[in-house]
């Protein structure tokens, strides 16, 4: 990051990635909400917290690829990560221990609510949002482990 | 199989069926360029080529979940993976001398025909009394309308029915990220590590073997692990 040619390149303005950077910036929002869009449709069309983590993870990691894991850790600091593994899970799992308090055996969602159907709608909400976020903290921790093991790779080094 | 149904019923299924045989004519073909190359970089690419082409061929089989995943962790995620993997080893592998390499033909050639032998015993595809189109996941396609009212059984499958199994998967996940967290670390502590036995202070440059590697880290970085 430091080497003098690149800084004055950068100075000059002729970044050789301000295409790939300009068209990321662009896109990175939309695949997040495509992540959000595939979480939560889920009930009604293909799709549901696996996919939808693992899309919300490939959104993190194209920003940390184009602007830098330094940009990346700050955005998503690897602290959340961490917490946000164990968390997914134990939404999960809590979610079943919700319901034997309920009476119920461990994750039957009916009695959640009055009404067994909307018990089935909350349980399952209750348990993608657990898939989603234990899937996408995993997956950032992963590229997180992988990508600070090595210095930054400069463009000759390709 | 699907050549059969295509002779019935020609008009429909051509289309698809043409797909079909270009897809998995594709996938072979980057196989095989996957098996001859030696730039390890080029292979990974290749690899995310490979997921791509699976994910586009499930597209045309309705199966588009398995699609969904295929392209996001398949193309997306284990391409970067992967890459980033290939930067701590090495960007070229070696080839491997003929002889070394008859044990593994002669256990790919003894798995594929395992797997050709049990080709026969295949429900056709789109068969309606296939084990996975009778029993209980009838029950399921009957009774998700009533019981959790969604219009998606798979979600309901996925998250209700089969609840305890996709707990599972999710453990499954999390383990398999605090393996690599345990084997790397989150930071990735290389360089950064400092020891202090007997009150002596060694870190990654004092250290005895410090003089084997070459250090190629950057100032900044340097500074940074000198804390």
């Amino acid at each position: 990051m430091s080497d003098p040619d690149r800084d004055l390149e950068r100075m000059l303005g002729r970044d050789p990635h301000v295409v790939l950077r300009v068209i990321s910036k662009f896109l990175i929002p939309l695949i997040a909400l495509f992540a959000l869009y595939v979480q939560f449709h889920g009930d009604y069309g293909p799709g549901g917290g696996f996919q939808a983590g693992v899309i919300l993870a490939a959104s993190v990691i194209l920003y940390a690829l184009v602007f830098g894991l330094k940009a990346a850790k700050a955005a998503f600091p690897p602290r959340l990560i961490r917490y946000g593994m164990t968390l997914g899970v134990l939404l999960y799992g809590g979610t079943g221990v919700v319901t034997w308090f309920l009476g119920g055996e461990f994750l039957n969602y009916s009695v959640l609510a009055h009404d067994a159907s909307h018990g089935q709608h909350y349980g399952i909400l209750a348990v993608e949002l657990g898939v989603l976020v234990t899937v996408t903290s995993v997956m950032i921790a992963i590229f997180y482990a992988f990508g600070s093991r090595q210095p930054e790779t400069s463009n000759e080094d390709w | 199989m699907s050549l059969l149904a295509a002779a019935v019923e020609p008009a429909f299924l051509v289309p698809t069926l043409l797909l079909d045989i270009c897809f998995l004519a594709l996938l072979v073909v980057v196989a095989f360029a996957i098996v001859r190359m030696r730039s390890l970089f080029g292979i990974v690419m290749l690899q995310g080529v490979y997921s791509l082409l699976s994910a586009a061929w499930f597209v045309t089989l309705d199966a588009v979940d398995v699609a969904f995943t295929e392209a996001a962790v398949g193309a997306g995620v284990s391409t970067v993976l992967m890459l980033s993997a290939m930067l701590l080893a090495d960007r070229q592998s070696t080839p491997v001398p003929m002889r070394r390499q008859l044990g593994a033909l002669a256990v790919v050639v003894l798995a594929g025909a395992a797997m050709l032998y049990a080709v026969g015993d295949m429900p056709a595809f789109g068969d309606v009394n296939s084990p996975a189109n009778s029993y209980v996941g009838m029950d399921f396609m009957a009774k998700t309308a009533e019981e959790v009212k969604i219009p998606n059984v798979v979600t309901a499958v996925l998250a209700s029915y089969r609840g305890y199994d996709t707990f599972g998967e999710v453990v499954v996940i999390f383990s398999a990220g605090l393996g690599v967290l345990l084997l790397l670390g989150l930071n990735g502590n290389s360089g950064n590590w400092v020891a202090r036995p007997n009150g002596q202070v060694i870190n990654d440059r004092t250290a005895p073997s410090a003089g084997l590697y070459q250090d190629n880290r950057s100032e900044e970085q340097r500074a940074e692990a000198g804390q």
